[in-house]
Formats: C-alpha cells, structure tokens, sequence
C-alpha cells in the first residue's frame, strides 16, 4: 500500500530543520492580499520525512542500483567526483546576477567547456543555454529560420525528418512554427536517397538527423545527404543523443552539419535525476554562429565576460532567465577533465565494443536484430516481433519480466518503424559479466514466455508493486492527493 | 472476430459511415479499436463547425498512441457524442453503435468514390494485418 | 581508463567472440573522408583529485559575501536533509519513469510533489516541472492560446512590471506560433486597470509580486481580463504563497493557469541553473498541459502505484502535434523541492516567508533614514524593494563588494532618470547583522 506523505500528516506536527521565528506581518502587507487558509503542506516529524523519501529512493531503479541499457538515453556511470565538484559552496551560493568582476571562477569553467565543445563537435561556436536536448533542438530549428529570414529566403518553412525521428523532431518543427515533412529510411536503416530528392526543394529550410540514427546504425549516406540539402538551399541539423557512440571517431561539423545539438546528461555522463535537468548546449558553424541564443562567454584582456544582445544583435534570443543549467554544465566541464582528449575517444570506443557484443551475444541465443547486416554502434535494435508472434509474449512483457531478473528494461517501442522493438544501450561503463548476465536473463524470459506465457505477461511479479493499470490511470484521473 | 457490418461505408483511414438522408453518422471501425486498444479520449469537433472530406476532425487516444479521424465526407457538423467523454470505453464495446463519434450534415448528396464497401475495407484489414 | 571496467582479457575475448582483431574494425562503416583521428586539442584526462583541486580553485574565486539580491533568485537556508536525500543514487541516477514498475520512488513523488503545488496555487492539477519559471511562462502563454481558441486572437498582453528576462524568454519563443507580445503600462510600478487594453486579448499575463517586488490588485485585473474574454495567467514566487491569496483566488474566478520558478523552494541559487518551473492549471484544461503528468492507479491485485499518464499529449506520441516538444522535467530539482516543502510543512513556509517580509521591511527602513536614499514607489512589497540612491547602483555595487556585500540588482537603463536605481532582498537567511552591516558600509560611505 503506497502511504503518500499526506497520510502520515498529523495537526501541528513539524520539523524542524528549518524554524525562524513566527511573526506578523500585519502593518506590512494589506489584508485582502492574504491568503486565508494555509496550504496543505505536510505537517510531519523530520524523521518521518527523511524515512518516507528514504523509502521512496529505494523503489526506484537506478544506475546506481541496476544495468540501466535504455536505448538513446546513454545511462553510462555518472561520477560521484564531479557531483561532489558542482556542490560546493563557491558554485552552489553563487548568485547569477553577480558581477562579471565577482564570477571569474564559473565564467572561466564555461568559457573552456565551450572550446572542449567546439572541439569535440567540430563547430566554430558553442552556446551552453539551452537546458535539455528538446531546448537545443528548437535553439537550431529557430536559428535557421533565423538565417533564412536575414537573406530574405521566406518561403522555407518546412524541415525535414526521417520517419525513425525521435517525437521531439517533429514537435520541435511545430513550436518553432515549420512544418515536418517527412523522409523514408531503408531497409538498412540509412535515409533513402530518392524519397530525400521528393522532399527537399525551395521549401526546405534544413534536415533533422541523428547519427548515429534513431536505428541505431551510422547513416553511411550522410555525405550525399548534406550535399543535396545544402544544393536546395537548406541546412543541416545534428541532433546529439548519439554522440556517444563517435566521440573522437567523426565530428558533426566535418560530416557538414550547419548548427548541432549536446546533450550532456548522456553523452557527458551529468545525472539524469529521474527525468531531468539536462543540458543542451548549441554549436554551429561559422554561418549560423551568428545566431546562437544569449547569454554566451567570451575572453578579453579584461577577463571573462557575458555576452548578450546587445554583442550578438542577430541572435534568436534568450531562453532562460539566467544562463541555463550551469550545475550541470559545471559537472559535464570537470567530466571532460577528468577524461581529457583521449579519455573521451576511449567512451566511443568501449561503448561500441559493448553494444556489438551484446548484440552478438544476443544474435547466437536466437534473438533477431533489426538490421542483421550492419554493425551496432553504441546501440543496436532487436526486434521481438517473431517472440510475440509465437508465444503471445510482447516486448513490453519482455521488459517488465526483466525487472524481476535485475535489469532495468531497455527503450521498448522505440524507433516506431521496428515491430516489438527493444532498442538496447549498454554504455562504455558497464562490465562484460553484466553484459553476459543480462544476455542469460533474456535466454531464461525466451524460454519462460514458450513455457508459461500466462505467468511473463503477468509480469513483474517480485517489485514493490505488479503491473499497473494504465487505462484507469486517464480514464479515472487521480492527479492530486487532496 | 471482426466485424465488418455490410450496410456501412468505411474509409481507408478506419472510419465507417452511415448515412441516413443527408446526414451522415461517422465512428470508427471494430477493426480500428481492436488495433488501438483501450480507448481513454476522444477529442471531438465543435458542433457547427464545416468539414471537408479526407481532412483531421477528430483524435482518438489510447494510453499509449493518438490517432486523428478524417472526416469521410464534406459538411458541417450537426451533432458529436458527448458521451464519449466520460464513457470512451464504448468504442472499444459497442464501435458501431452507442460508440458512435460524431454526425455530419452533408454538403454534397453522393458518397465520395474512396468510400469502401464492407467486403474491400475488410480485404484490405486482412492485407494490413499480416 | 576512467571508468571504463574492460581488462585486457575481457577486450581480447570480447573481439575473439566478435571474430575480429581490434576495436577499430568496428568502425568501418563511417566513410573515411568524415573520420576524425582522435581529439588531439585537448588535454589528456586527469585524476579526480587534480580535478577536484581545480574546481575548489574556481570555486574560491567566486565566493562573494552576505547576499541582498533577488531578482528572480534568492538566498534561502536548505536544510541538511534536503540534498543529503536528493543526492541519493536511487533519485540522482535514475532516468524518466516510463517504466513505471521500476519507478514507484519517483513517481509517487512527483504526484506528492503536484498535490503540494496545486495546493500552494489553490488550482485543481500541476504537471511534473518544466525548465525554469521564464520557459514556464512561454509555455502557459501558448497553452492559453490552445485553451481560449474563441477568442480568434493571438493578443498576449504582459505587464511592463514581468521579470524582463522572463520577457525577453517569452519573446523568443512564443513569436514563432505568430503570437504577438504587448505591454501593459506601468504608473508607480504598478499595472494599471486599462479595461481598453485588455479588448481583444487571449490571455493577459500577472506576476505577483511584480519584478519590482510590489503587491499588484490581482483581483480587479483577473476580473477585468476575463470579462473581456481573456484568460488570466499568474506568474508568481511559491515561497510568497505561505501568505498571499494564492492565483486560484484572484478575483472571482481565479486565474486560468499559474507557473513560476521554484528555486525559492530547496534550490540553490547555482548561478541561477538548475531550477525548474511550474505550471498549474484547472482540470478543465489539463489535456493541454505541457509536461509529464504522474496519476495514481492500481495494479492488477488493487494495490495503489502510480504512472506516467495522459501521455498522448507528449511528443513521444502525438509528434508533430504534442502540446509542446518538452521531454524532461526537471526531476531531481522536483525530488529537492518535495523534500523542502515536507520538511517545512504549512507553519515552517509561512515563517520563512514572514521572515523574508519583515527583514526585507527592515532593511529598507533602515536604508532610507540615510540621507538621500527613497523607495523609488509608494505600493505595499513582499521581499524585494527598489530604492533610489544619490550614487550610480553599479558603482555602488562594486564598492559593497569590497565589503563583502552583494548589495543589490542594479536596475540600469530600466528607468528614465538615469542608473541610481537598485532591487534589493533581505530573505530570511539575513540576519540583523547582516543588516546593520549593510547598512553601516552606506554609512562610512
């Protein structure tokens, strides 16, 4: 029974950790701007507090806890030294409208992360605002509206995304006011040349990709993609979830990408948090550098300094109140230390090592991967779709018995266009036992959904609750304890 | 199993079709709600407002996918099923009947040529299902 | 290798099972001409405890002394317990709770964490988080442009009291959706009640308190607004609401939809990132909520757990026609303020926000029997003042901080008459003496 911590709310119980003195503020503020019954905050001992959300932590799976190989999402070991590191006092009190003058330490921190950036992406410029990878991508998606617009090429109002895209592509058209036009993948996962030529024209304002793809494959025609979009007139957008798999191999800005984005919570090993903050920093090349969002850093005689609108008059603008994420762009600053240049080449290369035996692994027990002629890169996608067929079980069922062996489950219908699909990350930290460990997990689920299909779709039988009842969960709404 | 009543019309895009005079009543099929599974919303067009044919008027949401319903014929829309709004579960039960969506007063008094019978819009689920 | 665990052996026999010699053969599917060979710019790696050492460097510097500045972030006490628990690997390293089974700690916290929110604002349903207060704005103004489609206009009015980078965040978003942003005037730092204005509007946007820290009559603006049709959308701080009438009370129908920043609740100030932001609206409008939403269910044996829900509204599903392109919320920034929340409880959050009311009273009481130093305007303030000094503010500025004082947010280029203008902030972390320091260092001049 889940007890929320309402339930354990008594009449004038307190903690406390934090108590001032209880006062008035009668004379200072008008009565009929007062609230007149209190908010139903909890009212329960310290203790009681720190065991409830004590408890809480423990039902969750974590890195620290479980294999974590959700696909696109990079769940690599994320360093308790570089927590430590964004936590003190220096950083954490430091208000963000404090002087230049009286900011050297973290200026100087964001400044460096933008060249190790620039660097790793091979842009000319970075700006670190944006604060998740959905930020970043409307940041590119508005900065080439932007530089369409300043050459009076208004008619481009459309950009294009490959049917595999991740829901944000599109979305993020829409928010930025274009529209997503979409183009067919082959059979190998690559973009299909053809159904590019259809699509693009005076139209286009630029492509959407991923490479790594969505299917998990490196896209081999990028060189012809980047040439026929940048012949029609258009740009190219990288998205960055899959950097990982090519840090130090091959940089976006050489592939001809214009305008890029990070995502740092994956590629950069900051904590996910249980769905956030991220950070996703925007780089670009020396034509659509003008553009990037406020505020940036720059370096002068006179020190580190902001850079705002007022130095950057082309601009698409502000995105924040402040400067974004900056704990977390402090932790991915002294992850990039800690691993340097060479540090960074060995992620992409041990996190290909991992996913292309893992997939072999997986391939000998019998299991079908998506694309069974290209080598995984730091992902790969299995498909489910001969298991359900044959025993009723789905990947979904897969997934949720795998929680009962230990493993959080990997991305499950994701990429749409692979049937029952399992999109699996291992990452670069994760152990050769744990990855045959998990590969003996999935021979004993294959085997139990041909066995007892009943009791794999029932699953999961050994966590803090079973399988829970979406459908009630919109159809009776219960969004609020109160 | 199935069903595909006969005396209905249905369109590619999953939408059956019964017309009475110039009024035609507009659901989605059994085929449809199957592949959907547990419907929880349906987002229905506002009464009065005009619609043209093969164009979104509607989305149906299951937990986990949402798709939009085009409206089969041209028209202006004289009645929606309220009731779907606190019972969606009638699509999945009764499609054809109390699971009904919305109403159109058509515009023009013959059926648009892309409307199937009820033997090739069941040829053509059987093609999509394998 | 830092933190890469393959041995020697384990490589070498990983390659044999791959049938291949060396790790570079599992690149050969990247065409040659795009390879990269290595990242010789830059330094080769460190050890954590040179690492450490850096950043404890940078740290240092940065240290600057008894803050009274606002503007959007403040200087509050977090009590041990808050991040001791939130930097717990179980909420720190986990991901997205889409697998709900293997996310009860989490979303069971969020649900505790909207029940919390919803009851601060007096609205019926808040989602899970969104960025920061100013995109949480962007996003109540396009979500109030989906809700109030009879009103056919795309008006958004705003006051010139709004936090101006909120503004300035506004504009570079919602623009693209051709929304058009206007101001309201302002008369004494105060928004005015212009009926006139407010015709043909979708949605008139109230920060209380306004940037200015001053009390704005939000009753006859939301009554005024939506008698001409347009929905009322409050920006406010959640630490004032242990005091002021929450949003869902304006006037007689309340506001439609409230958001704000929720660092004044267990946040550090961390050069103002990461924070997060709120949206709270009725349940009328909940299916044009941006954001992730956690809802309680049951499971199959009718035990109460909790998942994601109405997620046809996202991006994953919807695409191209989601409510907003948002996937994350700010999760562990949530985790913090749940924990903030619970463990000050209904007395202890209205005795900070008394406390940040009377310090903040005191110190412009003090600050203005010096000669040559006034309230720049008349109205009734919370926690925030703005003062005119017989001095530029941003010389003044860095004067205290030789002192070691962070004296305020110079308020440059915002007024006519010139830079002597400066918000300043007493929360409750200030204590008399930090006062009577402030005060003295004016003193000795």
């Amino acid at each position: 029974m889940a007890d929320t911590i309402f339930d354990k709310s008594r009449p004038t119980r307190r903690a406390t950790a934090q108590r001032v003195d209880d006062d008035t503020v009668e004379g200072l503020l008008p009565r009929n701007q007062l609230r007149g019954s209190p908010p139903l905050l909890p009212e329960v001992s310290e203790l009681q507090a720190v065991r409830h959300f004590t408890n809480l932590a423990r039902k969750n799976f974590s890195i620290d806890t479980h294999f974590y190989p959700l696909g696109s999402c990079t769940m690599k070991y994320n360093p308790r030294g570089v927590h430590r590191a964004a936590m003190q006092d220096g950083f954490l009190k430091r208000h963000p409208l404090t002087p230049e003058s009286h900011s050297q330490g973290v200026l100087g921190c964001l400044y460096e992360l933008q060249e190790i950036l620039q660097n790793v992406t091979g842009t000319s410029q970075v700006c670190l605002a944006p604060m998740a990878g959905a930020q970043g991508e409307l940041t590119g998606a508005l900065m080439i509206k932007a530089y369409h617009a300043d050459h009076n090429d208004d008619q481009r109002d459309e950009i294009i995304v490959p049917t595999a895209a991740h829901g944000t592509n599109p979305a993020t058209a829409s928010m930025a006011g274009l529209i997503a036009k979409e183009v067919e993948v082959d059979s190998y996962g690559d973009v299909d040349l053809d159904s590019l030529k259809r699509v693009v024209g005076p139209k286009t304002a630029g492509v959407m990709l991923t490479n790594p793809s969505t299917c998990a494959v490196f896209e081999r025609h990028i060189q012809a993609i980047s040439d026929i979009v940048h012949d029609a007139g258009g740009l190219l957008y990288y998205d960055g979830a899959n950097l990982n798999a090519i840090l130090g191999r091959a940089r976006p800005g050489d592939m001809q990408f214009d305008v890029l984005h990070l995502n740092l919570h994956k590629t950069f090993a900051t904590p996910h948090g249980g769905g956030g903050p991220g950070a996703g920093p925007v780089g670009a090349n020396e034509r659509l550098a003008p553009y990037l969002p406020t505020p940036m850093v720059t370096k002068s005689e006179q020190g580190y300094q902001w850079l705002n609108q007022t130095e950057r008059p082309k601009s698409i603008g502000r995105l924040s109140a402040f400067m974004g994420n900056v704990g977390i762009l402090l932790r991915a600053y002294a992850y990039s230390l800690m691993l340097g240049g060479n540090g960074l080449c060995r992620v992409s290369e041990y996190a290909t090592l991992n996913a292309n035996y893992l997939m072999k692994r997986l391939s000998d027990a019998g299991f079908h991967p998506a694309y069974p002629d290209r080598k995984a890169t730091h992902e790969f996608a299995i498909s489910l779709r001969r298991e359900a067929k044959e025993t009723g079980v789905t990947a979904m069922d897969f997934a949720k018995r795998l929680l009962d062996y230990g493993f959080h489950a990997p991305t499950t219908y994701f990429p749409l266009l692979i049937p029952e699909c399992f999109l699996i990350e291992p990452t670069e930290t994760e152990t050769k036992e744990e990855l045959d460990a998990f590969t003996d997990a999935m021979i004993a689920i294959l085997k139990e959904a041909q066995q007892e299909p009943e009791f794999v779709k029932q699953a999961p039988h050994q966590q803090s609750i079973g399988r829970l009842d979406e459908v009630q969960a919109v159809r009776q709404l219960d969004v609020t304890a109160h | 199993m199935t069903d595909f009543p006969s005396e209905l019309r249905y369109a590619r895009t999953h939408e059956w079709v019964r017309v009475e005079g110039n009024r035609a009543t507009v659901g989605i099929s059994d085929y449809a709600q199957t592949q959907l599974g547990d419907v929880v919303y349906v987002e229905l067009p506002e009464i009065g407002s005009q619609v043209e044919a093969q164009r979104e008027v509607a989305v149906v949401e299951s937990v986990k996918a949402a798709s939009d319903i085009y409206a089969p014929v041209s028209g202006e829309i004289v009645a929606s099923n309220e009731e779907l709004d606190s019972a969606p579960e009638t699509v999945n039960s009764d499609p054809y009947g109390i699971g009904w969506f919305f109403m159109i007063e058509m515009s023009d008094d013959s059926l648009p040529d892309e409307l199937l019978s009820a033997e090739t819009y069941e040829a053509l689920c059987v093609e999509e299902g394998e | 290798m830092p933190f890469i665990p393959h041995t020697h052996a384990d490589t070498q026999s990983m390659l044999t099972t791959l049938g291949i010699e060396s790790i570079n053969d599992l690149f050969d599917e990247i065409p040659t001409e795009i390879q990269c060979d290595g990242l010789p710019d830059l330094r080769d790696g460190i050890s954590e405890m040179a690492m450490q050492r850096h950043m404890s460097e940078k740290a240092h510097i940065d240290e600057t002394g008894i803050c009274f500045l606002g503007a959007g972030c403040y200087d509050h006490y977090i009590p041990a317990a808050v991040w001791d628990l939130t930097s717990r690997g179980e909420f720190l390293t986990a991901y997205t709770p889409y697998q709900a089974e293997a996310s009860q700690g989490t979303l069971q916290l969020v649900y505790e964490f909207q029940t919390m929110l919803a009851s601060l604002t007096a609205m019926d349903v808040a989602n899970a988080s969104v960025y920061d207060g100013a995109s949480a704005l962007a996003e109540a103004i396009l979500m109030a442009v989906r809700i109030n489609r009879k009103s056919k206009s795309r008006r958004v009015m705003v006051p010139s009291t709004l936090h101006p980078t909120y503004l300035a965040t506004v504009e570079s978003i919602v623009s693209h959706q051709g929304i058009s942003v206007e101001l309201l005037p302002t008369e004494d730092g105060l928004t005015p009640m212009l009926k006139a204005k407010l015709d043909n509007a979708v949605a008139v946007v109230l920060q209380q308190p306004n940037f200015f820290g001053l009390l704005e009559d939000a009753d006859t603006l939301t009554e005024h607004a939506h008698a001409a049709g347009a929905l009322v959308i409050g920006v406010v701080n959640p630490m004032t609401l242990a005091l002021l009438k929450p949003p869902g009370e304006w006037g007689d129908n309340g506001a439609d939809i409230v958001c704000g920043d929720g660092q004044p609740l267990g946040i550090p100030m961390a050069s103002g990132g990461p924070s997060f932001g709120f949206l709270c609206t009725r349940m009328a409008h909940v299916r044009q909520l941006p954001g992730r939403i956690a809802g309680r269910t049951q499971d199959k044996d009718g035990n109460d757990g909790f998942v994601l829900t109405l997620q046809a509204r996202e991006q994953h599903i919807r695409r191209a026609k989601a409510t907003s392109n948002i996937c994350t919320n700010q999760g562990l920034l949530v985790t913090a303020a749940t924990i903030y929340m619970t463990l000050l409880g209904r007395q202890g959050l209205k005795e900070v926000a008394t406390a940040c009311v009377r310090n903040t009273h005191e110190l412009v009481d003090r600050l203005t029997t010096l000669p040559n130093i006034e309230k720049r305007f008349a109205g009734h303030y919370f926690h925030e003042c703005v003062l005119d000094f017989p001095e530029s503010t941003v010389e003044l500025q860095q004067r205290m901080l030789k002192q070691g004082l962070l004296a305020g947010h110079p308020l440059t280029g915002m007024f006519e008459e010139g830079d002597r203008a400066m918000l300043v902030c007493a929360t409750e972390a200030r204590t008399a003496q930090d006062i009577e320091r402030y005060v003295q260092a004016l003193a000795d001049g």
